[in-house]
């Protein structure tokens, strides 16, 4: 990316952030607080996302025969099927649709797959008159916006917004103010509007090919009207949506809304079987006619779908079930909305999925990077798709994308396994090993360089980093140099080989020194990795097969220590969950060795706590009081627990922050276009720990990236739980 | 028709409580008076089937679209009750229950208490089989209709704002 383009994105977030941000924000966070409520009423919430996974994982495997299956079921209940190739394959046949009935009005309930095919231009083109009855999508109708959001579409809207709107566009009788107001109009005027038209246009959330039943998701009832009122029924769904059995339903049914917007159940699940028995109703004519005059369309969507299904990377995406957990457990999402992370019809993590999918690598490009991979999408994620792997791998793909067009670059002159003519950003951050390395082996000039206002112009102007960021400081003595001079806790109880990561080594070293004394004053020998470079920056840039060489390099290091019966410890967490998760992808079966055999810091330490370690050297809490803020993957792996146990154990007095993300996330909040945006994220941390009860606190941190952004944002200093405990520190 | 346990009922209740979906508990003699109790007039409605009980004369059984847009009251029966989620299963027919579940806005479901069961996978079995033997279609309702999209949540959006159900005891 240029600077130009840098500047020109980071001025599109800002007027976003000030414009839609606050409406976004506040509706996703409740989302998102009604997801771990709703979920937590469930008698077992993991087993049924276990079920759901499942059963998405066969019916993707079994799809060209499950949708003959379908086919075969709507043929004999008396519908049509068409499976459209492509967009414009499927908005002709439903042309073709409504100009065989004569339609002139076609009512429609929400649907993604409608937007992404552009059904409503393309019937508009006929002269047709289209009307959203989703009172949300018809808000946005009545805008000529699009959604910001796959779920509730107009999120980025408040009720002032919609009362304006309505005002501008409809000159209302009465003025129009509560939500009740707004919601009264919308359902009068759409009321008149459903009852004569000819049409209607539905998705379809789940199509069960044993019965060729459909289910549509809904609250307010106007898919049901849309339905019922029109004698001639279009359903336009993603070829994906075919599950095997009605049966098959029930846990979607259970997950969709408690996963979206933290409702047990929708208000209405309709299980329509079309055509439906229900009388036709003749609202003109104030009559009603027998069910056989109801006419239905079955119009499944390829569009690239089936590609996506021969993809090994992609396929998960295909899984999806469209609840927006993703978008509102994000962190990012939840400061920017669709209309910034989002492509040209689906937004959220999985949308790079499904853009990449069915639009195409460009389209993804636009918003992948505010995916920062920090997991928290995960563990919300229904049906268990790892969202942020598919993140990287279109990255990665973009990163070589890119390089088609510096094709006369000779690849032998890059540092690392990637192609020559990939973002110069990425490349930047991806290799911050090697300048570390530089940087540690050169300071104080390094640093003393890199602070000068022409070094910072510049990086900001050709790599973009943001000149507002404080950069990291260099130690001229590493880590593992520090470690090398000192003597080994003889007859140990158990040994330790501690992984200095990158920042440990070269930036936090004291970080690294506290927890060697930690571990030694708890009776554990420990000895300093000699690899420090785990694969995790290059990751982040989607430079995987950098990423691959470094966790090769990692095994063949750490693979015979845990072998030889050690225990490797990790300091930081985002290195930590490399090795827990991440390693699946990028290594053999000595992933299982590693991530069986290492362990968080404060994992380990509550661990030789439990089985008797003495804590009396280390420094204990005696009621201090401290604010902590987890990593958002110790919180995603479930980690995080033991920090605060073993601090809370130790006679420290604990609050802990709510939000799923500091906003940093490694290199994200240096970029320059996406410094405003971690800032806003990091802006809720800095209320919580500026509130009463935590001003006075202790800023305790586990994460480098979360240590930066809350010196940068708090003007306090933090530090690392190990830092707290470290014995050393009673001599202070 | 088998017996629901008096804890499968009571789960079905509480739920309806926090929906806000009020209920009458009678017996089949009963129905007639419990429906009247509760609609509010000009009242439309489907015929109860076998065993359920006769809709009271103040209820027409009448959909024209005259009739149901004219209707506060839209009564019908439910053909399963879930007590996890305290929704009814509207089953559709050729007489009408689908719109005369949704036009008007107050809904009073009938349903036998034999009907409810204890959790959604009971539930998608009951209507598996009965999907593929008659190829029906079924509209799990849980509460009113509701939206959030106008900025905070509205109950009664194109749906019933108000729902009732009476349950029916053997």
């Amino acid at each position: 990316m240029s600077g130009d383009a840098r500047s020109a994105k980071a001025e599109h977030i800002r007027r976003i952030l000030a414009t839609e941000g606050p409406a976004v924000e506040a509706n996703t966070q409740g989302f998102n607080r009604g997801r771990y409520e709703s979920v937590a009423d469930l008698d077992d919430y993991e087993a049924l996302k276990r079920e759901a996974r499942r059963i998405k994982e066969d019916a993707i495997e079994r799809l060209p025969e499950l949708l003959d299956e379908l086919r075969a079921a709507v043929e004999a209940n008396g519908g049509t099927v068409y499976v459209a190739a492509d967009a414009a394959d499927a908005t002709r046949y439903v042309r073709d649709v409504v100009r065989d009935v004569e339609g002139e009005r076609v009512v429609k309930s929400k649907s993604m797959t409608t937007e992404e095919v552009e059904l409503n231009d393309a019937l508009a083109a006929d002269g047709v008159d289209v009307v959203e009855t989703d009172l949300g999508e018809w808000v946005l109708q009545v805008a000529d916006e699009t959604p910001s959001h796959i779920v509730a579409p107009a999120i980025h809207k408040s009720r002032e917004d919609i009362a304006a709107l309505f005002t501008a566009a409809f000159d209302p009788e009465e003025p129009l103010e509560t939500a009740a107001d707004l919601t009264a109009f919308a359902r009068e005027r759409l009321a008149e509007r459903i009852e004569a038209a000819d049409v209607g246009v539905t998705g379809a959330n789940f199509l069960t090919a044993d019965t060729g039943t459909m289910a549509l998701v809904t609250s307010e009832g106007n898919a049901r009207k849309t339905v019922t009122a029109t004698d001639t029924h279009v359903a336009v769904a993603g070829v994906e949506k075919v599950i095997p059995s009605v049966e098959d339903l029930a846990p979607f049914l259970e997950l969709v809304g408690r996963s979206g917007t933290g409702q047990d159940i929708t208000s209405y699940v309709s299980l329509l079987t079309p055509p439906v028995d229900s009388p036709t109703l003749n609202f003109e004519r104030d009559e009603t006619g027998p069910p056989d005059d109801r006419a239905f369309h079955l119009v499944l969507v390829d569009n690239g779908r089936l590609a996506m299904r021969e993809d090994d990377d992609l396929r998960e995406t295909l899984y999806c079930i469209r609840c927006s957990a993703c978008a509102n457990s994000c962190a990012n999402f939840q400061q920017v909305g669709g209309h910034v992370f989002g492509g040209e019809t689906y937004s959220g993590g999985i949308a790079t999925g499904w853009e990449a999918g069915v639009e195409g690598l460009d389209t993804a490009a636009e918003f992948n990077d505010l995916c920062t991979g920090c997991t928290r999408c995960v563990n919300a994620c229904p049906v268990g798709i790892d969202i942020p792997w598919i993140n990287t791998v279109v990255r990665d793909r973009i990163n070589h994308a890119d390089d088609a067009r510096f094709d006369f670059l000779v690849d032998g002159l890059t540092p690392d396994a990637e192609p020559a003519g990939m973002d110069v950003q990425k490349r930047l951050f991806g290799n911050f090993g090697t300048l570390a390395r530089l940087g540690s082996a050169t300071a104080p000039v390094s640093n003393w360089l890199a602070g000068t206002g022409v070094a910072r112009r510049a990086m900001e102007r050709f790599a973009g980093v943001d000149r507002r960021r404080e950069l990291p400081t260099f130690e001229c003595e590493t880590f593992q140099q520090w470690a090398a001079d000192r003597p080994t806790v003889r007859d140990a109880d158990r040994e330790v080989v501690l992984f200095p990561d990158v920042y440990t080594d070269h930036v936090h070293t004291a970080r690294g020194k506290a927890a060697v004394r930690v571990l030694e004053a708890l009776g554990v020998g420990v000895t300093v990795a000699s690899v420090t470079d785990s694969g995790r920056a290059p990751l982040s840039q989607g430079m995987v097969d950098t990423a691959r060489e470094a966790a090769e390099t990692v095994a063949e290091s750490l693979v015979p220590e845990v072998a030889a019966g050690r225990d490797v410890v990790v300091v930081e967490p985002s290195d930590h969950a490399m090795f827990q998760t991440d390693y699946e992808r990028l290594l053999d079966d000595r992933y299982e060795m590693l991530a069986d055999g290492s362990y968080d810091l404060f994992e380990y330490v509550y661990g030789l706590l439990a089985n008797g370690a003495a804590p009396d050297t280390l420094h204990l809490g005696d009621g201090e009081r401290v604010a902590y803020h987890a990593h958002c993957q110790q919180r995603t792996l479930g980690v995080d627990r033991y920090t605060t146990a073993v601090l809370s154990d130790l006679g420290y007095d604990v609050v802990t922050s709510e939000v799923e993300c500091c906003g940093m996330a490694g290199s994200f909040g240096y970029k320059r276009e996406y410094y405003d945006v971690s800032v806003a994220v990091g802006a809720d941390l800095v209320d919580q720990f500026t509130a009463a009860d935590a001003a006075d606190r202790t800023v305790v941190a586990s994460g480098t990236s979360c240590l930066d952004q809350l010196d940068d944002l708090l003007g306090r200093s933090s530090r690392h739980p190990a830092e707290l405990l470290d014995p050393a520190r009673r001599d202070d | 028709m088998s017996t629901t346990p008096r804890s499968t009922l009571d789960r079905f209740v509480e739920r309806l409580d926090r929906l806000d979906v009020t209920h009458t508990v009678t017996d089949r003699d009963g129905v007639t008076a419990a429906v009247d109790a509760v609609c509010e007039p000009p009242a439309v409605g489907v015929p109860l089937p076998d065993g359920l009980g006769t809709l009271p004369a103040s209820v027409a059984t009448d959909v024209a679209p005259s009739a149901l847009g004219a209707a506060t009251t839209g009564v019908t029966p439910a053909t399963l009750g879930v007590a996890d989620y305290g929704s009814v299963v509207l089953s559709t027919t050729p007489d009408g229950v689908e719109p005369t579940s949704l036009f008007p806005d107050l809904h009073v479901a009938v349903l036998p208490t034999g009907a409810v069961v204890p959790d959604m996978a009971t539930a998608l079995g009951r209507l598996g089989e009965r999907i593929r033997t008659d190829g029906g279609s079924h509209v799990l309702a849980t509460g009113p209709s509701a939206t959030a999209d106008m900025g905070a949540l509205v109950t009664g959006a194109h749906g019933p704002s108000r729902v009732h159900v009476v349950l029916v005891e053997p």
